[in-house]
């Protein structure tokens, strides 16, 4: 009710600044906006309480009691590792390419070639997840093959290529490459949004004192879209962070901690893990799936609040 | 200003989930039983025919193929019946029938002691009593890919060697040995699991763990026990990896193997392949666990004979059951329940699941005894 109280309030001081009609348009505004802002939050805490609630007696529960006899911990540590692996290996290969592509439609190519693109970018977005899973395993995956192989040869010696290669492709290096290929149009949308707002005084200003193209866009349109670019890319690590679908599909998951990306034996991940799992699970074991959903719903806080810190930093400077 | 504000947002919204979950708990609550009441006035509003009404059942999805068919033949001879089978997973199944949210379930493995379900259901059935027969039997191949190897026979140990990652290149002289004449290549041993968990997995281990107990040290469960190999999901999720992979080697149910090789199995003297006889006869060998059958006189729950060394029959084999109750709510939900069990068991049934899914029907003794049970239903 409390805050039905702050709006009049607020009303009443627009209300003696202007005309009776606009306070009333006020008030409807005003009102709609917090229903729809205590809405989010409503969401957002239901969900935690949700996970919470149900993911408890899990946490709680001593490791005989849990599947597979080991504690909550050493259960979800592999899930989370791989969640964040793959996130990290998608984020890798798609930021820069993501930062390529608004660069080029925004500021290299003619501007019937950048729409197009532009477009079938976006169209990218539209493809559903279980798409990427099938192509994943009947395309992408078969191709890597060879690729994986040559990798384990010539590069066998780093540890993210010591194999042996899958035989089938279903690695985590192929997962993030899909991951990747999803990702990209969120975070290309935003790059692009803000690359084409970049100050024409900026950019002619930097043309003007004889700066290149490159160096153009390396003194202005970066900088002046740093801090999008980041929120674009946290939009995107979010997504691949709960991918489901597409990673439950592709991942052969039968590892633990690694950071072998090319052999059988991967981590899974949180969100793959509970649609693999749950339709066969019962009792404690579905509040343990959720009680890993929790740490999923921690770790994507975690990270965009890591993300709003780094660009409120840039911001600063 | 703006900090009273936000406070006030805030105690709004704690306030919108406290009034969203007393809702969300209501609902939950008020459907259950709206649904109780719905199939028991459907049951009772069309009283001239003796199979009518809706009823719900759920659970294992390996069954599942099997079940719509099922369902669409006993719909179109029963005009006012509808049936809805949802395949959650035999786990889910289970839970479901148990809470009392479905009618039947069907699972692929007995309800157990271990997880206190078989109680739980025999009191859910209260005052009637538990009913659960199996219904559908299937093959589980060991399939592999091995260009120009046309015939690939396994020892129960050498498999359980292959699926534990001791053997690791297929030229080993361990399964040459088993078949000579046959040129095998050095390619790497590749198994493949599910990734999920599965009723296919559980009687696979089980399997597993009764032939070579020295070999096969891991508990029996439904999710795979040893890490590294490759994973898939679904059985047409490990078809498609050993199909892709040259030197794989996976268990899947007979009837999705495709072109793909199936391995001959030792049992006995002789070496199996495979088949629906081959696997309905496995039961017919194997005895009934009085401790997954609780002294209830309507479950018909086998321990399966793994290691049965008789000619002529397939020892990898996925079991899994209907489940259901003597009586219900009403006595037309109950002869519901009934007239769709017997279809299901009866050997019309079990030719249509053979057709649709690739299962093995049940032996005629077997049909007997199952009959027998879903008789007691009234």
């Amino acid at each position: 009710m409390a805050h039905f109280d702050t709006t009049t309030n607020a009303g009443q001081i627009l209300a003696a600044a202007s005309g009776g009609r606009r306070r009333r348009g006020d008030r409807i505004f005003s009102n709609a906006a917090v229903v729809a802002a205590v809405t989010i939050l409503a969401l957002l805490v239901g969900v935690a309480v949700f996970l919470v609630t149900e993911g408890f007696p899990a946490l709680t529960a001593s490791s005989s009691e849990l599947p597979k006899g080991e504690s909550f911990i050493s259960y979800v540590a592999p899930l989370a590792f791989g969640t964040c692996l793959a996130g990290v290996l998608a984020m890798i290969i798609a930021v820069p390419l993501a930062i390529a592509v608004a660069l080029f439609i925004t500021h290299i190519a003619p501007a019937r070639i950048a729409m197009t693109l532009g477009y079938l970018v976006d169209l990218l977005a539209a493809i559903p997840s279980i798409i990427y899973g099938l192509w994943g395993i009947f395309v992408l995956g078969p191709a890597a093959v060879p690729v994986m192989k040559w990798l384990e040869e010539k590069l066998g010696f780093l540890p993210i290529f010591e194999g042996p290669a899958s035989i089938t492709g279903r690695t985590m290096l192929v997962v993030g490459l899909v991951l990747a290929v999803m990702i990209l149009p969120i975070v290309s949308a935003v790059a692009r949004e803000v690359f084409s707002q970049t100050p024409r005084k900026l950019q002619e200003g930097a043309q003007a004192l004889g700066a290149t193209r490159w160096e153009m866009i390396r003194t202005t349109v970066l900088p002046f879209g740093k801090s999008s670019v980041i929120s674009g890319a946290m939009l995107g690590l979010g997504r691949a962070l709960g991918e489901t679908m597409a990673v439950a599909i592709i991942l052969s998951v039968s590892g633990g901690v690694t950071f072998n990306l090319i052999s059988q034996a991967n981590p899974s991940t949180i969100a793959a893990n509970v649609a693999l799992n749950f339709p066969e699970s019962s009792g404690l074991a579905i509040n343990a799936l959720i009680a890993t959903g929790l740490v999923l719903f921690a770790i994507t806080l975690a990270t965009n609040f890591i993300a709003r810190m780094i660009i409120a930093r840039s911001e600063v400077r | 200003m703006s900090s009273s504000r936000w406070l006030a947002v805030f105690a709004a919204a704690c306030a919108l989930v406290l009034g969203l979950a007393a809702c969300g708990g209501g609902e939950s609550s008020s459907t259950e039983t709206g649904s109780k009441e719905s199939s028991e006035s459907a049951g009772g509003g069309a009283p001239s025919s003796e199979a009518s009404g809706e009823i719900a059942g759920a659970g294992s999805t390996a069954q599942e193929a099997a079940q719509k068919a099922w369902i669409a033949e006993f719909e179109a001879a029963n005009g006012g019946a509808t049936i809805a089978y949802d395949g959650v997973g035999s786990g889910g199944g289970r839970e479901k029938f148990i809470a009392g949210g479905v009618a039947y379930a069907g699972s692929d493995t007995p309800l157990s002691e271990s997880e206190g379900q078989l109680a739980a259901a025999i009191k859910r059935c209260e005052p009637g009593e538990l009913v659960e027969v199996p219904d559908y039997i299937s093959p589980i191949a060991i399939i592999y890919n091995l260009p120009g190897v046309e015939e690939l026979k396994l020892e129960p140990e050498t498999l359980a060697k292959i699926f534990n990652q001791e053997i690791e290149k297929w030229n080993d002289p361990e399964i040459a040995k088993e078949n000579p004449g046959v040129e095998l290549p050095e390619t790497r041993i590749v198994p493949v699991n599910r990734s999920d968990e599965s009723g296919t997995t559980e009687n696979f281990t089980d399997y597993l763990s009764k032939v070579a107990p020295k070999v096969w040290t891991h508990e029996v469960s439904g999710t795979w026990p040893v890490k590294g190999g490759e994973a898939a999901s679904g059985t047409s999720g490990v078809v498609e990896a050993v199909t892709a992979g040259e030197g794989a080697i996976g268990y899947a149910d007979a009837s999705q193997a495709g072109e793909l090789g199936k391995a001959k199995i030792k049992v006995g003297s002789s070496w199996a392949e495979p088949s629906a006889e081959a696997a309905a006869k496995v039961l017919d060998l194997s005895k009934e666990d009085p401790e997954l059958e609780k002294g209830q006189k309507n479950v018909i729950a086998f321990e399966i004979d793994r290691k049965t060394e008789a000619s002529g029959v397939y020892p990898i084999i996925l079991v899994s059951s209907l489940i259901g109750c003597t009586k219900y709510k009403s006595a037309s939900e109950a002869a519901l329940v009934k007239a769709y069990f017997e279809y299901a068991i009866s050997p019309e049934g079990q030719k249509l699941a053979a057709e649709q899914a690739g299962s093995a029907p049940l032996s005629a003794a077997l049909t007997k005894k199952v009959e027998a049970a879903v008789a007691a239903i009234e």
